[in-house]
């Protein structure tokens, strides 16, 4: 029986290995510029990865229909990652060794994201994580910067800041914040928003607490009635802030209703949160120009709105093909240079990166109005 | 030193001293900081308070079917909070599929909309009474009664199994889906700031009036329908012949047997009205706060437990006055002490409670079994 089983494993380690070597040949041709996709197209998250993959085709697709760069034609190698970290260390492997990409633009999830920054930063070769949000992603254990690796999008603490400098703007002046302790997203934020708001002249009146089990927010609601503070931070996901909004009202509580991303969900109880503001990467209602043609053309190719995953894939795509033109020659020690110092007129704003490669860049506000969701504000940092 | 009369410190350890000091200091504390909270700011006080009688009133209303299972059949059944999970599901559906709760305006147009809304949230509550207390007889039937004779370990071991049953079948897809659902009250929420000036309704974004308490119709709704049913399930047990069965089978199964009463029925009936009970209470809770999942009934279901047992099981007054003291514990902690805390003290209440009087507040001593 053992004997078999030997017998089997060896024909099929014997097996890949021809494969693999009818690969590598295909792979050596350097007419083209390779750029990989690593997208979650299976596993918890399978239309994260369809709107990944389709935001950096499209990308792709335009730079070609351009001449390419460098004079060369850019080639799209997509492998599904499945948002887990073994299939993305996998499918980072084969696309570094097999296929000899030089860029990686990928994953979507954090915990993906890592083990393949791990590998990329190894084996030099450039990431660009289009939506992966955990400070890990860019920088090691010890507080470094991986050189290779960098990301389109904001990390969470920042969506704090962006808020309080909206409700500054709006002419609020205090605030009462309430955050679930146990998680480290809500905590960040909550953080952010207190500093920024603070500093910029604003007074954080009260700060109150409570676990992800708690139902009951009248104690909480009623201490925020009477601070009469303007602004009501909750940077909580849509769970918490619909329980809470709908007990708010009952509770004689006025202040304005705000949070982060986390709001951003199809289940958001809007009849519950309206008249409440929470900041998001990017909204398909902004007013400026390159986001209204970024929509036409999205539109025109897929038949959908693109959303934000859509968006911050094809905008990483962009600032890697942008970085690989600046650096003028195929060559990722070159590239990650390059980007680093880029500044890229993205559809999700103006990009730079600061030292830890986490992109500076405007954040959207948006409104829950009229029992829909619509743009408010577009907020530069 | 004389060995017969024990020293100081034997004294102290035997009296247990220690632990009744820690408490005694323990519940200074805790009225001290009720108080100056009280001095401080009254208006603020009363309106935790008013928030804690309608978070109290719900777990009264599940903590009764708790403690009248326990009273009849020793049996603490954990698959109650479930129940009362699976009773706020069947209204939900009851009003987002079927539109129950305006079933008299389609029968009868031209009703005053009060008198419709009312009606068909009743409906919805009957609806909800009536499938839970189906629910549960089907449990009793097929977990429990083949049971009745084995160790009191294996049937709550037994309990413990149809909790996770009821709330892992409630999280399939095609069941009520494992997502928070946002629950359609049947009902406009109106509060009303109660102030010496008179009373005004809130709304449209206002500040309340400076001074005054708000109460909304949720609340009053709350409070008068546990009331209404804590009445009706005095009445059952006190004076009906099937509250007289109910009390006979408690006292002792075999002489209630003997003298002619059908047990295994009685059971069945007392664990279907302790299940209503629970369904009315997951409807008031789910249009208190109104968001259901499948996993709603469990931080409740304890605590209406520890309300039972706080209140002494087995006695109905009990499971109602241990329930209101949850509720006070828990907003009080939260609003003057900790909001992560609350949990934490609400529990401790039922740990003193119990070391100084093991039985409960109102609980009778266990009788010697025949």
């Amino acid at each position: 029986m053992s004997k078999r089983l030997f017998s089997i494993v060896a024909l099929l380690v014997i097996a890949s290995m021809a494969l693999s070597a009818c690969g590598a040949p295909a792979a050596g041709g350097g007419d083209t510029i390779k750029i990989a996709v690593l997208a979650p197209l299976s596993g918890p998250v399978p239309t994260f990865g369809v709107s990944t993959r389709d935001g950096a085709l499209l990308a792709i697709e335009e730079w070609n229909a351009k001449g390419g760069v460098l004079g060369k034609q850019i080639e799209a190698v997509v492998e599904d990652s499945q948002c887990t970290a073994d299939p993305a260390v996998n499918a980072a492997n084969k696309v570094i060794d097999q296929d000899k990409v030089h860029y990686i633009v990928g994953e979507v999830c954090s915990k993906a994201s890592i083990p393949v920054s791990e590998i990329a930063e190894q084996k030099g070769v450039v990431q660009i994580s289009p939506t992966s949000t955990n400070p890990s992603v860019t920088i090691n254990p010890d507080g470094s910067t991986k050189g290779y690796i960098f990301r389109a999008c904001f990390i969470d603490p920042f969506q704090g800041l962006v808020m309080a400098k909206f409700a500054l703007g709006q002419g609020k002046t205090t605030a009462f914040i309430m955050f679930d302790q146990g998680n480290d997203y809500v905590l960040g934020l909550a953080e952010a928003f207190e500093e920024a708001f603070v500093a910029g002249g604003g007074t954080v009146v009260g700060k109150e607490s409570y676990t992800a089990q708690d139902t009951d927010f009248s104690a909480i609601l009623t201490k925020v009635a009477d601070s009469q503070a303007e602004v009501l931070f909750l940077p909580d996901y849509y769970n918490i802030v619909n329980l809470v909004a709908a007990q708010a009202k009952e509770r004689g509580v006025t202040a304005a209703i705000m949070g982060g991303d986390g709001w951003d969900s199809s289940d958001l109880d809007l009849a519950a949160a309206e008249g409440g503001f929470f900041s998001n990467h990017y909204s398909a209602e902004d007013t400026r120009a390159v986001v209204q043609d970024w929509v036409k053309r999205y539109e025109a190719k897929y038949g959908a709105k693109p959303d934000a995953l859509a968006t911050l894939a094809y905008d990483a795509t962009n600032l890697l093909i942008a970085a690989i033109e600046k650096a003028g020659k195929d060559d990722p020690a070159a590239v990650k240079d390059a980007l680093a110092a880029l500044q890229y007129e993205a559809v999700s704003g103006t990009i730079t990166f600061d030292a830890q490669h986490n992109p500076i860049k405007s954040a959207v506000v948006m409104q829950v109005k009229d029992g829909k969701v619509v743009f408010a504000e577009s907020i530069a940092p | 030193m004389n060995p017969t009369t024990p020293s100081l410190v034997q004294q102290v350890i035997q009296k247990r001293w220690l632990g009744k000091a820690f408490i005694l200091l323990l519940t200074l504390l805790a009225a001290w900081r009720i108080v100056t909270a009280l001095l401080e700011n009254p208006t603020l006080f009363l309106q935790q308070v008013v928030n804690g009688l309608q978070l109290g009133f719900v777990y009264a209303l599940i903590a009764l079917g708790y403690t009248m299972v326990y009273g009849i059949v020793r049996l603490i059944n954990f698959a109650h909070g479930d129940v009362f999970m699976v009773g706020a599901f069947v209204s939900y559906y009851s009003i987002t599929r079927f539109q129950l709760h305006t079933w008299l305006a389609r029968l009868a147009p031209g009703l005053p909309e009060g008198v419709v809304l009312v009606i068909g949230a009743l409906t919805v509550m009957a609806v909800s009474m009536a499938a839970c207390a189906i629910l549960a007889i089907v449990i009793e039937r097929v977990a429990y009664k083949p049971l009745r004779n084995a160790p009191r370990i294996s049937a709550l071991i037994t309990a413990i199994g149809v909790s996770f049953f009821l709330e892992y079948f409630a999280a399939l897809q095609f069941v009520f889906s494992p997502n928070f659902i946002t629950y359609k009250r049947p009902i406009q929420v109106v509060t009303w700031a109660i102030s010496p000036n008179g009373i005004t309704t809130l709304g449209g974004g206002n500040a309340p009036p400076e001074g005054s308490i708000l109460f909304s119709n949720i609340a009053l709704i709350i409070i008068l329908t546990s009331i209404a049913l804590m009445l009706g399930l005095q009445f059952i047990v006190k004076q009906t012949r099937i509250g007289k069965a109910m009390r006979t089978v408690a006292y002792d199964k075999q002489t209630a047997r003997l003298m002619g009463i059908n047990a295994d029925a009685i059971i069945s009936i007392t664990f279907a009205i302790g299940a209503a009970l629970a369904g009315a209470a997951g409807m008031l809770y789910a249009i208190a706060f109104p968001q259901i999942f499948f996993w709603m009934g469990i931080i409740p279901g304890l605590k209406a437990f520890v309300a039972a047992v706080l209140g002494g099981i087995g006695s109905i007054p009990g499971a109602f006055i241990g329930a209101l003291i949850m509720g006070q514990a828990e907003v009080l902690s939260a609003a003057y002490i900790s909001t992560p805390l609350r949990d934490a003290i609400a529990f401790s209440i039922l740990i003193i409670v119990l070391l100084v009087r093991p039985t409960g507040i109102f609980g009778e001593p266990e009788r010697e079994k025949a």
